[in-house]
């Protein structure tokens, strides 16, 4: 067993299931997506891309491309929580909140294929 | 560089984990401990407050407590998430710190720095194994030739004084073991404007593998090696080396060369002579006793020269039972007067200081010259650096390895025909020599005249191309002309014409040149430059050779066929 491989599949699964929750529930209903849930999803997404740091294998290297792809939609997403609340001063509307949600989506899509090539990588490996 | 960057990323994945946790901690705690607004309600701080907050306590600390005064709780949360956020970013700017200054990563950095210049260089180079005394020399004439060089020394100080020096073209240089076929495909081995390898280490090993490492990745290349051991020698040869040059031997066949054929010697001294060399004089050793202190690889390969020269050779060897010297040595290094005297100094005619210790050759020397004031003194210069030194006890005659090195190699590249021309040279008898001595004495003033190959070409002379294609052949004394004045004759003399694979020793001036040929001249620079002018103006030649002004252009080449009717 290795340790390094073990973290890492945990961060990126962690990141998925974290983003799955936050996503889950009616688009437009602000009381359906946590803020929490949503720190977390961005805080497990970074630390992911992080460990991905420095690896030099091809399927590495796109790991680290998903994982950039799902921060930024991720980093955006609370960018727009945070403009909504404070600097424009609507509040959370249901408008805001599918902006949100479909930004933290495509981050899910993105964590999704981090899993996918993580099994991939896994499978191939056979060890 | 994508070495670095990975090397970077790797080592900072632990620091940038630990800021990341430390901060999220930081944040989530601060949004979950309840506070109190202006008006004394409860109030959770956002996540938005919170971050802010923690992005100022991390780095400065005192921006106040916003949006509104902490709550007790808060503070004392805040207090400890100043101690971690404060410790992580001192541990990741600690981690980026040490990897500046880490060897290895400097290391990467100066290879990939290093293989980007080489990558970058547009023009013919040569790669140059060792910047000793010999590399500096030459890595200097090619320079002021207008030849790149791509430089690799284990010493780091020498590669420092590399980049110290100020050269014209660009001469990458790395501090690496070029042992490694991989230092050396990063100085450009594989690189297709590189020329040709030249492995001058100090170690002849080295030398050796450079050889190997350059013939099995790029068979096609020109390399030349320094070798001072015949043994050594033989094996470079064995696998194709293209020149393999022994200093002591060079030195040895030039020396012995001055008993019988001084001035064969002085052709040799003067047609591989170095950028502004001042001129060499006749050298006359004295015929009759030699004495020889120091049986080494140059003692050796004197003392076999001068014995076939028909000289009697005593030997003085500090170490007989190492070197194995011939019988009648006399034991001692040679420094001391009672040595020498026993080796017959007041019977001997010359003194050789032999050895691989320059303050002991000195001393030699200085002694031998103390007990008997007219002896003829050789010195060996080990290190060029004690050149003053030396220069000061001036000496009957002075063996510098990295001098006689870096000239022969210098020609080797410069103008491969004065490898032929030499050898060629060295069956005629002196009368011939002294012929050619005197006809060059005539064109020089003060300094060695240079030596400067011409291919007959669209390349390198298109003038002469284009004359022949309207008929007019040009002979050799057309291009021994100044453009100028083509009644004054350039002070130049051609040593050699090449002809498919054919080669005339001091071709005759009224021969025809035809293209395809290559001459070698000698004679000075200026001479060099005002001959390209005639090579390659169409004008300035067809003045030379026609003594008229040739129409150029189309429309005056067409009125002058309607006038002339050709």
């Amino acid at each position: 067993m290795n340790l390094e491989k073990v973290t890492f599949a945990f961060f990126i699964l962690l990141a998925l299931t974290l983003n799955f929750g936050f996503v889950m529930g009616e688009m437009d209903n602000p009381i359906h997506h946590n803020k929490y849930e949503l720190f977390s999803a961005l805080v497990v997404s970074l630390i992911a891309t992080i460990l991905k740091f420095g690896d030099r294998t091809h399927i590495g290297a796109v790991l680290l491309a998903t994982s950039l792809v799902a921060d930024l939609q991720l980093i955006t997403a609370s960018m727009v929580w945070s403009y909504a609340d404070y600097v424009s001063g609507t509040g959370i509307t249901p408008k805001i909140i599918a902006d949100i949600v479909s930004l933290s989506g495509g981050a899910l899509v993105a964590n999704i294929a981090s899993v996918i090539l993580l099994i991939v990588e896994t499978v191939l490996m056979r060890r | 560089m994508d070495n670095v960057i990975y090397l970077i990323l790797r080592r900072m994945r632990l620091p940038l984990i630990l800021l990341v946790s430390t901060y999220a901690l930081s944040v989530l705690g601060l949004t979950l401990i309840m506070g109190q607004d202006d008006q004394g309600n409860p109030w959770k701080m956002d996540f938005f407050h919170a971050f802010y907050v923690v992005s100022y306590m991390g780095s400065t600390i005192g921006f106040g407590e916003i949006p509104y005064p902490f709550t007790d709780a808060q503070r004392m949360w805040v207090t400890f998430s100043i101690y971690i956020t404060v410790t992580a970013w001192l541990y990741s700017i600690g981690t980026i710190l040490s990897l500046v200054q880490d060897k290895n990563f400097r290391q990467v950095l100066a290879f990939s720095g290093f293989s980007r210049r080489v990558r970058s260089v547009r023009e013919p180079f040569y790669l140059v194994c060792g910047f000793g005394d010999t590399g500096r020399i030459l890595v200097n004439e090619l320079a002021t030739r207008g030849l790149a060089c791509t430089v690799i020394d284990s010493d780091e100080s020498q590669i420092q004084a590399l980049e110290l020096e100020d050269h014209p073209v660009v001469t990458p240089g790395l501090c690496a073991d070029a042992n490694e076929a991989d230092v050396l495909v990063a100085a450009g081995l594989k690189n297709s404007f590189c020329q040709g390898v030249v492995a001058i280490t100090p170690d002849d090993k080295i030398n050796l593998k450079i050889a190997i490492t350059s013939k099995l990745l790029r068979p096609e290349l020109l390399v030349i090696c320094r070798s001072e051991s015949d043994d050594t020698a033989a094996n470079m040869d064995s696998f194709g080396t293209d020149h393999i040059i022994n200093p002591f031997h060079v030195f040895a066949d030039n020396f012995s060369m001055t008993f019988n054929a001084p001035s064969m010697h002085l052709v040799f001294e003067w047609v591989t002579a170095m950028h502004n060399q001042p001129l060499e004089d006749f050298v006359t050793p004295p015929i009759g006793n030699w004495i020889l202190c120091g049986y080494g690889r140059f003692g050796k390969s004197l003392y076999q020269r001068l014995r076939d020269e028909g000289l009697p050779v005593t030997v003085v060897e500090a170490t007989p039972h190492r070197t194995n010297p011939p019988r009648g040595t006399i034991q001692g290094r040679g420094t001391e007067g009672e040595t020498l005297e026993e080796a017959g100094l007041q019977e001997a005619v010359g003194i050789i200081a032999g050895t691989d210790n320059d303050a002991n050759n000195l001393s030699i020397l200085m002694t031998a010259r103390d007990l008997k004031r007219d002896i003829y003194t050789v010195a060996r210069l080990n290190a060029e650096n004690n050149h003053s030194i030396f220069h000061a006890f001036s000496p009957g005659n002075m063996m510098r390895p990295s001098h006689i090195t870096a000239q022969r190699i210098l020609s080797l590249i410069t103008t491969p025909l004065l490898e032929d021309f030499l050898q060629m040279a060295r069956e005629q008898d002196e009368d011939w020599a002294n012929l050619l001595v005197s006809s060059v004495a005539g064109i020089v003033s003060d300094r060695s005249p240079e030596t400067w190959t011409v291919r007959i070409d669209c390349d390198d002379a298109p003038a002469v191309i284009e004359l022949a294609s309207e008929e007019h052949h040009c002979q050799i004394q057309h291009i021994l002309v100044d453009p100028h004045a083509p009644d004054n004759p350039l002070p130049c003399i051609p040593l050699l014409l090449k002809r498919r694979g054919f080669k005339t020793l001091l071709p005759d001036h009224e021969l025809i040149v035809q293209p395809g040929d290559e001459i070698l001249f000698c004679g000075i620079h200026q001479a060099f430059t005002l001959q390209d002018i005639l090579l390659k103006n169409y004008n300035a030649l067809s003045y030379a050779l026609l003594k008229e002004d040739r129409p150029s252009g189309y429309i005056w080449k067409w009125i002058h066929r309607q006038l002339h009717g050709n």
